[in-house]
């Protein structure tokens, strides 16, 4: 999905006695399920779509209450035996200042696609997967097949000639939009597309893996959406509204590729020949070298990074590198930061569930001892005692269900840090980007002094026979035309560095701002749902306290 | 036993001998644990202090030195004196744990130890005992005579345990004998009550499992919140800003409440945990006298059958004027007499026990009522903390601004 493994943390499996405490005393009611398409991941953070559905209100509890405010536990649960009230099923999302912003902060969708926000929107859901046969040059008799989905947008952006689009997609074209944009946004923060997951695709249950896939699509089509400068992009307009097959342009398949690249070998190491186009050709100068087309360039620029690791050579650029490094290396450091953070928030949560359920068994064990005392009382204790062990019961059952409940939401908040690993990727590769761009401009600078050098060569030679060389002055002259071919192709190269220079500036003080605001947002919202829910546990416990306070010593 | 002090309650008697009229009372109270000895020879020794004024005790106060192995000893005196009493149990004989020694181990023995001893003392007729007495008074030089006397006659072996709850629960008559007459009592009251006590052992050991593993779980829960602490201040330097301050204070929070999480977990374990641990003690202890109940019944049983048989062969003997008449009726008085013996001893056990199952169960309401009060205060001021914890970081994260755009405008 984004790369990298997902650890397939399993909340289904939440509670073995959940089922034996539903048919022992609670009957819960299922939740009501939510808008289809907004749906979580399979990331580590992801809850079992049970928890997902369960809605946020809108007041905040502490400032006003509502008439859905949850009820101390002694008012709503009169008997053990009883089913609670559907109020004490729904919780309460206690981030409810924040709640439009947070709620769409973590689905993906940042502040700036909110309509009340800013002028211009865009939301791609992405949904009803269906399969469909390959049609030609197909290996397999009977034919293979492939899913596609759904892909609908509504906008309000000009570059859009409508307001609703709805196109067929499959993975393929997925990929193949993530390819071009990669090619003509060198330098920006491009979010990584979803995995191509061929192992998961064989090994899990079909309507599983697509139904993750159908997620995980959707999540990263809103990333590109909220991305200010590739939601305008030309290759994302065209996938969301063109029907019919994606235009594949300049990705051949690999064989081709090759063979192309060989046959073009020959001229080039002959360099010299009449083919001007020895040089490499000023268009193909402003992509990274890739590809059998390329094979010389790939050697050249590889000798170049050798060249350049070794100190034989100075970098031309060197005053901003310093400024960059700095900061490739802050950024590094907060990387791991966040890839620690977010290893002990799963593992906060892990907790939390283990003490929710372990507090629910205990209450178990207690409605047990309750129903038997009450039944085999003989003694006025005994009723006494049955009578406090039903509070502690009934409030251990409680707290049990609000610790899964704030857990649920606690995911939900610290998704965002695992969100941030994704965009270091991308960051990561936008900061490739720049340097690839550098070998190039590098290379090309060494062989233009290696071009000059021959020159001079050439020149000191034929000076030396009275009347010149005839056959080392057309040499010379060819020798001036690649150099001047070169320069060009230089010039162009140097400004491809700048412009991916730029964008990589441009991207980073975007990520600083948006890093912090939703960080915030974050922190924001897990506190107060962790203060929200400890208040409701310290209430339901204080009333069993008062009701036991004649024990006190 | 001084008669002036044995009453039905435990403070209206008086004795001649004390100044004022003061009710009589006797309080202990285990303290000091202190590790003795090296290696396989260690142990933990206990300074036992006595404080009364039953004229017995001769003084108002007493300090001894008294190790696990004394208690059980008392234990095991009571257990034969008085039959029919539940007698308080005795925290377990731990092989493996002794030798690590954990302060909590030894805190949660001595807390377990104190208890015992207390409500031996508290118990009016257990308190009259002797040796009550020798174990709260002997130095350790006699006590430990009295221990080592301690070989087999009175040491029962689990195996006889296991042999009588087998009894107890089969209805399996006594094929051995020949005899077709069932060994059981046949009282439908008592068969309930004995089906509650093995009933209630099973619930009460399952809360029991439960309430331990909560312990562990918030001694889990409050490594986590101190890792993620750490974290998350790492984090908030990287950060900078006032972000990054807000990271680090969030975090500095949540160190501060994985204190809390451990201080909880140790109360729990002492004022909950344990109680219900000693909850299940107490009903394995009621097992033990029921066991002794059925000997006693059988004895009876056994006797009066021994009894019937010796006056068919008397009769024999009486027609046919045997010379072994004599010692044959000797021997008849002599059953009889020991046959009026066990079934005083049956009837006391019964006795006691009807008395001594109604003190329990008030007992254990109180027990347990103190034990849920704790454990519902503990976890209402641990959830307390946290709230106050995490709502304290939110005016300054209010007071952080956003870059892009404010949600509450």
């Amino acid at each position: 999905m984004m790369g990298y493994e997902n650890q397939g943390y399993e909340e289904a499996h939440l509670y073995a006695s959940k089922e034996e405490m539903a048919s022992l005393v609670l009957n819960e009611d299922p939740s009501p399920p939510s808008n289809g398409s907004k749906s979580f991941t399979h990331d580590p953070f992801s809850s079992s779509p049970q928890f997902v559905e369960i809605p946020t209100e809108d007041t905040d509890p502490l400032q006003s209450p509502s008439p859905n405010q949850v009820l101390p536990s002694h008012s709503s649960i009169n008997s053990i035996l009883e089913p609670p009230s559907y109020a004490d099923a729904i919780f309460q999302s206690f981030d409810s200042d924040y709640v439009d912003s947070a709620e769409v902060v973590s689905q993906d969708q940042s502040l700036s696609a909110l309509p009340s926000f800013s002028s211009d929107y865009i939301k791609i859901c992405v949904s009803d997967p269906q399969k469909e046969q390959e049609q030609s040059g197909s290996l397999v008799p009977g034919g293979s097949y492939y899913f596609t989905y759904l892909i609908t947008t509504f906008t309000n952006l000009p570059e859009f000639s409508g307001a609703e689009f709805n196109v067929r997609r499959r993975f393929r074209d997925v990929v193949t939009l993530s390819d071009r944009i990669s090619e003509s946004y060198r330098g920006y923060f491009i979010p990584i597309r979803p995995d191509k997951s061929v192992v998961e695709s064989q090994v899990m249950q079909q309507n599983e893996f697509v139904e993750q896939r159908r997620i995980a699509l959707e999540k990263y089509l809103g990333r590109l959406a909220v991305h200010p400068v590739l939601k305008r992009s030309e290759e994302l307009r065209v996938f969301l509204t063109v029907s019919g097959k994606m235009p594949l342009a300049r990705t051949t398949d690999v064989a081709s590729r090759m063979l192309d690249g060989a046959v073009r070998l020959p001229k080039q190491l002959f360099g010299g020949e009449s083919v001007v186009g020895g040089a490499a050709e000023v268009s193909e100068v402003v992509q990274p070298a890739k590809g059998g087309m390329d094979l010389l360039r790939i050697f050249r620029e590889l000798k170049q990074s050798v060249v350049n690791d070794w100190g034989a050579t100075k970098p031309p650029v060197i005053e901003e590198d310093k400024e960059f490094l700095e900061k490739k290396e802050k950024l590094q450091d907060l990387e791991q930061q966040i890839s620690n953070v977010s290893q002990q928030a799963e593992s906060l949560v892990k907790n939390h569930h283990d003490m929710g359920e372990t507090m629910g068994q205990l209450g178990l064990a207690f409605v047990k001892l309750t129903k038997f005392e009450s039944e085999e009382a003989i003694y006025d204790s005994q009723r006494a005692r049955a009578a406090d062990m039903k509070n502690v019961a009934t409030a251990a059952v409680k707290a049990s269900r609000l610790y899964r409940e704030l857990n649920a939401q606690t995911v939900k908040h610290l998704e965002k840090l695992h969100e941030y690993l994704g965009v270091m990727l991308a960051v990561n590769n936008a900061f490739s980007d720049r340097t690839s761009a550098l070998l190039t401009v590098q290379t090309l600078i060494s062989e233009l002094s290696s071009l000059n050098s021959r020159i001079e060569k050439l020149e000191a030679a034929s000076s030396k026979i009275f009347g010149g060389d005839r056959s080392r002055i057309r040499k010379i002259e060819e020798l001036r035309e690649t150099v001047r071919v070169t320069e060009e192709a230089k010039n162009c190269a140097v400004r491809e560095y700048e412009r991916i220079k730029e964008n990589n500036k441009n991207e980073l003080e975007r990520l600083d701002k948006e890093r912090h605001d939703d960080f915030l947002i974050m922190l924001k919202g897990f506190v107060v749902n962790q203060a929200g829910y400890a208040e409701k546990m310290a209430n339901t416990w204080e009333t069993v306290a008062e009701e036991t306070s004649g024990y006190a010593k | 036993m001084n008669a002036l002090q044995r009453s039905g309650s435990d403070s209206m008697a008086q004795s001649p001998r004390s100044p004022t009229s003061q009710a009589p009372y006797l309080t202990v109270s285990v303290t000091d644990p202190a590790k003795m000895g090296n290696g396989v020879q260690a142990y933990i020794s206990y300074k036992v202090i006595t404080k009364t004024n039953f004229p017995e005790y001769q003084g108002p106060e007493k300090i001894v030195i008294r190790r696990y192995s004394d208690f059980v000893w008392l234990r095991d005196r009571l257990f034969e004196k008085y039959k029919g009493i539940f007698i308080p149990p005795l925290p377990e004989k731990s092989t493996v744990e002794k030798f690590r020694f954990s302060a909590e181990f030894i805190e949660m023995r001595r807390q377990a130890l104190d208890v015992f001893v207390n409500r031996v003392a508290s118990h009016h007729e257990l308190q009259q005992s002797e040796d009550l007495r020798t174990f709260l008074l002997e130095d350790e030089q006699t006590m430990e005579r009295e221990r080592s006397q301690e070989t087999g006659i009175f040491k029962k072996k689990p195996a006889d345990f296991m042999q009588i709850f087998k009894d107890v629960q089969s209805k399996v008559s006594d094929v051995v004998l020949g005899k077709e007459k069932p060994v059981e009592e046949s009282n439908p009251e008592y068969e309930k009550q004995k089906n509650y006590i093995f009933q209630l052992e099973d619930h009460l050991a399952e809360a029991q499992k439960h309430a331990y593993r909560l312990v562990k779980r918030h001694r889990e829960l409050g490594q986590s919140l101190s890792d993620f602490g750490k974290a998350v201040k790492l984090l908030g330097t990287c950060e900078g800003n006032s972000l990054g301050k807000a990271f680090s204070e969030l975090g500095a929070k949540s160190e501060m409440l994985s204190i809390k999480l451990q201080r909880e977990a140790h109360h729990l374990l002492m004022s909950f945990e344990e109680p219900l641990k000693d909850y299940v003690r107490a009903v394995q202890s009621i097992k033990a006298t029921i066991a002794e109940r059925a000997i006693a019944f059988r004895n009876h049983c056994e006797l009066a059958e021994t009894i019937k048989f010796k006056e068919i062969d008397l009769n024999k003997l009486r027609l046919t004027r045997s010379e072994k008449l004599a010692d044959a009726e000797r021997e008849y008085e002599q059953l009889k007499a020991d046959g009026k013996e066990s079934k005083r001893k049956f009837e006391t056990i019964v006795k006691l026990m009807n008395q001594e199952i109604a003190r329990f169960q008030e007992q254990k309401t109180i027990d347990m009522g103190v034990a849920f009060h704790e454990f519902a205060k503990g976890q209402a001021n641990l959830a307390k903390s946290i709230a106050e914890a995490w709502r304290s970081l939110l005016p300054k994260l209010e007071a952080c601004s956003f870059f892009v755009q404010n949600p509450d405008a």
